[in-house]
């Protein structure tokens, strides 16, 4: 018996991601949790730009591929034209917390009955390592040479946290993928905001603490061990909102 | 017994299953590459398998199919 | 409804949207075209449709890109500052082979502008607005009745040749109120076999896409594109041809100007002169054949437009800079008056009354 293989919600592409880059981990959680809610046939990805630009090669089911933080609008248009899909984001950081900051507060304003996959990982992937505007203080990157000073440039946006306080939005939480137990927690809360969207319950964000190893400068082990020390810290782990409590 | 098998030619040698594989059998062969160009993930010592998939759970590259 | 009602021009493509069965609006507060979304507002509900007010236009025009992903008919509108904003998505629309519909009821401009009526987005309708190589369909209505007609059409041709079309109007196409006709008998329907719809509802996976990091693969797309657009311009040209039989001048001008250039040719003719015009109805794919062939002919023509000259391009270039050109403009929000058309059509006739 088979206690562990590959899930049909991927295609067999394999990632073009780097050695240790932990966005495999959380593709596989969403398309597990795609295939094992029976919905990949009536799925739809909204592909962001960044790393995961390439996301539409990955999820076994249709996709759309979005400009840069517009996801959340894209997929309000492809959700109200297509009630009964199941229609999803996959953003990092970048993406939905600076250029697309207001789609995002806005689809969770609304409710939108769609699911977020945010992907934090404290910086720009995919141009190479730019603050981001979840860097923490003091990160060095390529544009905060001297790490961010958080006088000039401001302090990191806590997107669990402020979303928290948007009436409308639904399910907030906020994840890591560090380590075999965090990993199955993770995938929790993915199943939890499909099935939110599933039951018609409105606007799910998991926002998932994830690692950098190329642009952080560090070994694959390394970045496990920097995500516990400093992302936690700045970003604590847990359910931010949950308006389906009582629900059950 | 369970039994661990690997798509080599995907490894990209990041040892995140080393890390996370409690029997400490899963290990980076250090002595050779794959078609990539890393060293690959392997199992030393397959009867000591427990199954735990932890490995499989911790690998972002889809490497690992896992077997009871 | 097959007989006539009197509408304001806004409200009167908004009920044509829907009649074309456009059941998705998304849009954002901009003068002169907010009662389209007004009207949506209203209307939307009650036909089982979806208005949605977006938090920009950055976000309706991405809206409307989810929406034409997956087969179905959405629209947008707004006013010039708006349509810059949406340039962006208007470009991915393009990429990404999305037949939609925008109205842009245009207000003076650059910047903020004003509010008064204006032709000055013609460069950012024909010549792109966006970044990359794509073409819009460009509408041009100059009655409420066309409001109604090219809506209509833009639909049509957006889902024909897989792109998006534009309608182009002004704030006094938009709050003109005439007598129009709304039913537009049956609505022709293609292949929508590349939406994603989920693939429980198709063969394979459709992806909707825009990049390709591999140049030769690009350039394939893009040459797939313009083999498109090339047959839009050899089958879907649309004009209207004032008078032309025996002119020696030809006024080029659309929308509000046309009619104000229709005004005057009547009072040129009233004098002897042999004044026509050709009124482009998509500004894209342009009239380019027509006007060569009135260039045969004619000895001048004047280009009329509420801008500072954008159109009298596209005019030297279709006549191959063959006669001279004239411009007759105001810009800023101001409409000329026919007598201004008037004494431009008596300066390219050699100041001869």
């Amino acid at each position: 018996m088979e206690v562990f293989k590959k899930t049909n919600g991927l295609t067999d592409a394999p990632f073009h991601y780097c050695p240790g880059c932990t966005h495999g981990i959380i593709h596989r959680l969403v398309a597990e949790v795609l295939e094992e809610l029976g919905v990949l046939d009536r799925s739809i990805a909204i592909a962001s730009v960044g790393c995961s630009v390439f996301s539409y090669n990955y999820f076994n089911c249709d996709a759309i591929q979005a400009a840069h933080g517009r996801a959340p609008a894209v997929a309000t248009g492809a959700k109200r034209s297509m009630p009964d899909n199941i229609v999803f984001t996959y953003q990092g950081d970048g993406d939905l917390a600076a250029i697309g900051t207001a789609e995002t507060v806005h689809a969770a304003a609304r409710n939108e009955n769609i699911t977020v996959i945010f992907v934090n990982n404290a910086i720009y992937g995919m141009t190479g390592g730019q603050m981001a505007p979840t860097s923490l203080p003091n990160q060095v990157t390529q544009t905060s040479p001297y790490g961010r000073d958080v006088t000039l440039v401001g302090y990191p946006i806590k997107v669990s946290e402020m979303l928290s306080q948007v009436e409308g939005a639904t399910y907030i939480e906020r994840v890591a993928v560090d380590n075999v137990k965090n990993i199955k927690n993770a995938k929790k809360a993915i199943k939890k905001a499909f099935q939110n969207q599933i039951d018609k319950k409105g606007f799910s964000l998991i926002e998932v603490l994830s690692t950098c190893p190329t642009n952080w400068g560090k070994s694959p082990k390394d970045s496990l061990l920097w995500l516990e020390e400093n992302m936690k810290k700045n970003y604590p782990l847990g359910v931010f909102k949950d308006r389906t409590k009582g629900d059950e | 017994m369970a039994k661990v098998t690997f798509r080599e030619e995907r490894c990209k040698g990041c040892g995140l299953c080393e890390i996370a594989c409690p029997k400490k059998i899963v290990v980076i062969a250090k002595d050779r590459i794959n078609q990539k160009g890393y060293h690959p993930a392997i199992i030393t010592d397959q009867d000591a398998c427990i199954g735990c998939a932890f490995c499989a759970t911790s690998c972002p590259d889809l490497v690992i199919t896992v077997e009871k | 409804m097959s007989e006539k009602v009197l509408m304001k021009g806004n409200e009167a493509l908004a009920e044509a949207a829907i009649m074309a069965g456009c059941k998705h609006y998304f849009g954002y507060p901009i003068t002169p075209q907010t009662e389209v979304a007004a009207y949506m507002a209203k209307k939307m509900p009650k036909v089982g449709g979806v208005f949605l007010q977006a938090e920009s236009e950055v976000s309706a025009i991405n809206m409307v890109i989810g929406v034409a992903a997956t087969g179905k008919r959405a629209m947008t509108s707004s006013s010039s500052p708006g349509i810059s904003l949406k340039s962006e998505g208007i470009s991915y629309l393009a990429g990404c082979e999305l037949p939609a519909l925008i109205v842009n009821v245009q207000r003076g401009g650059p910047g903020l502008g004003g509010i008064q009526p204006s032709q000055s987005d013609y460069y950012q309708a024909t010549k792109g607005g966006g970044h990359g190589d794509y073409k819009l369909i460009v509408l041009a209505p100059n009655s409420v009745q066309e409001m109604v007609d090219l809506t209509f059409k833009g639909f049509d041709l957006a889902e024909k040749y897989r792109m998006p079309a534009m309608l182009l109007c002004d704030g006094t196409m938009g709050q003109m109120m005439e007598p129009v006709l709304l039913n537009q008998g049956e609505i022709k329907t293609y292949d929508k076999s590349w939406a994603t719809t989920g693939t429980g509802n198709h063969e394979g996976r459709n992806v909707v896409n825009s990049l390709s990091l591999n140049p030769e693969e690009l350039e394939v797309w893009n040459h797939r594109r313009y083999d498109r657009y090339k047959i839009a311009q050899e089958n879907d040209v649309m004009y209207e041809e004032y008078l032309m039989d025996d002119a020696e001048i030809c006024i080029v001008a659309f929308g509000i100007a046309s009619r104000v250039s229709k005004n005057a040719i009547n009072q040129a003719r009233a004098k002897g002169i042999k004044v026509g015009m050709i009124r482009p109805i998509t500004l894209w794919p342009f009239p380019e054949k027509v006007l060569k062939k009135a260039s045969e002919k004619c000895k001048a023509f004047i280009s009329v437009e509420l801008n500072m000259g954008q159109m009298i391009d596209d005019v030297r270039l279709a006549i191959e800079c063959s006669k001279p050109v004239y411009l007759c403009n105001r810009t800023g929000g101001m409409i000329m008056s026919p007598e201004e058309v008037l004494a431009s059509i008596i300066k390219a006739n050699g100041g001869n009354e």
